[in-house]
């Protein structure tokens, strides 16, 4: 498929001479400013959407919106915060789009942040078994338990421990503050350890002795 | 070095800072101190790096074949 022919390449030059190109039509420049954060815009959309589908044509629209806004980019600013930003907003918008009323339940509960956050159990799990993850069950248990969590922790968690951007970036980039950011993980990442250790109950550490010290139910 | 005290709930409330060693010192000592005492705390603290560790390295989102391409052709073709 090369009906547009190859990208021209443009590896020697800044971001700000890129973008200047870019904002004077020239879409080859653009797209080299987007290459590099191609897997983090679609990341993000699947972050929000849940659906590789949806994920894919929501970063093509938020890669064309940027386009077309390109001169509202501050030169000062991160390329890939931008467009990030501009991808999440997209997402959020198809998903109100398809499914009003079921995505304002979920991330907008009456409880909001403050409330506080109990394991569920305390089970012992001290080893990741390696055996496990080659085998792909973790795997899918881990994206299972990703795809279960409300949007507004999955989106932090995606951002701060797989795309590995800083509590900063993520705050910038989501509109929320810092301490949200934070606390948003640790609502994530508490969630994801009470989904994911039950699992391992009766593979992973039942044969060790101390399991049963630590979980006297 | 005697430090004070700290409850479960308020070790859970920072666990995740914790692990992402961004607590204050003395916070950081007592909460040292409660983890040695306290197991089930232990377990959710080792729970807790677990699935840190785990999402950084066992979750991939592979971009679906020819993504790239089919991008490039919508930058182009508008």
């Amino acid at each position: 498929m090369r009906r547009m022919g190859a990208p021209a390449t443009y590896s020697g030059l800044s971001q700000p001479e890129l973008v200047r190109r870019a904002c004077e039509g020239d879409r080859d420049a653009f797209y080299s400013l987007v290459r590099p954060c191609e897997r983090a815009i679609y990341v993000a959309a699947i972050s929000i959407v849940n659906n590789a589908a949806d994920a894919e044509e929501v970063a093509q629209e938020a890669v064309l919106k940027a386009f077309k806004h390109l001169a509202g980019f501050r030169a000062e600013a991160k390329f890939s915060t931008w467009l990030i930003q501009i991808t999440i907003n997209e997402a959020r918008l198809r998903l109100r789009k398809d499914r009003r009323h079921l995505y304002e339940s979920l991330d907008e509960p009456q409880t909001g942040e403050e409330g506080e956050y109990s394991p569920r159990d305390f089970a012992d799990w001290r080893e990741i078994p390696s055996e496990a993850l080659k085998r792909g069950e973790l795997r899918n248990a881990l994206k299972q338990a990703i795809a279960s969590l409300p949007p507004r922790y999955r989106e932090v968690l995606i951002l701060r421990d797989i795309q590995n951007l800083s509590t900063e970036e993520t705050a910038e980039i989501l509109g929320i503050s810092q301490g949200n950011v934070k606390t948003r993980l640790l609502r994530a990442r508490l969630q994801m350890r009470d989904a994911l250790a039950p699992g391992i109950d009766g593979n992973w550490s039942s044969g060790k002795p101390e399991y049963k010290k630590v979980r006297p139910w | 070095m005697s430090v004070i005290e700290i409850s479960c709930l308020e070790v859970w409330r920072e666990i995740s800072n914790y692990v992402d060693q961004d607590v204050a010192p003395e916070l950081r000592a007592r909460m040292e101190a409660h983890f040695k005492s306290c197991a089930h705390c232990k377990a959710v603290l080792d729970g807790t790096r677990n699935v840190v560790k785990l999402v950084a390295d066992g979750v991939e989102y592979e971009l679906p074949a020819g993504f790239s391409q089919r991008l490039y052709g919508k930058i182009k073709e508008k």
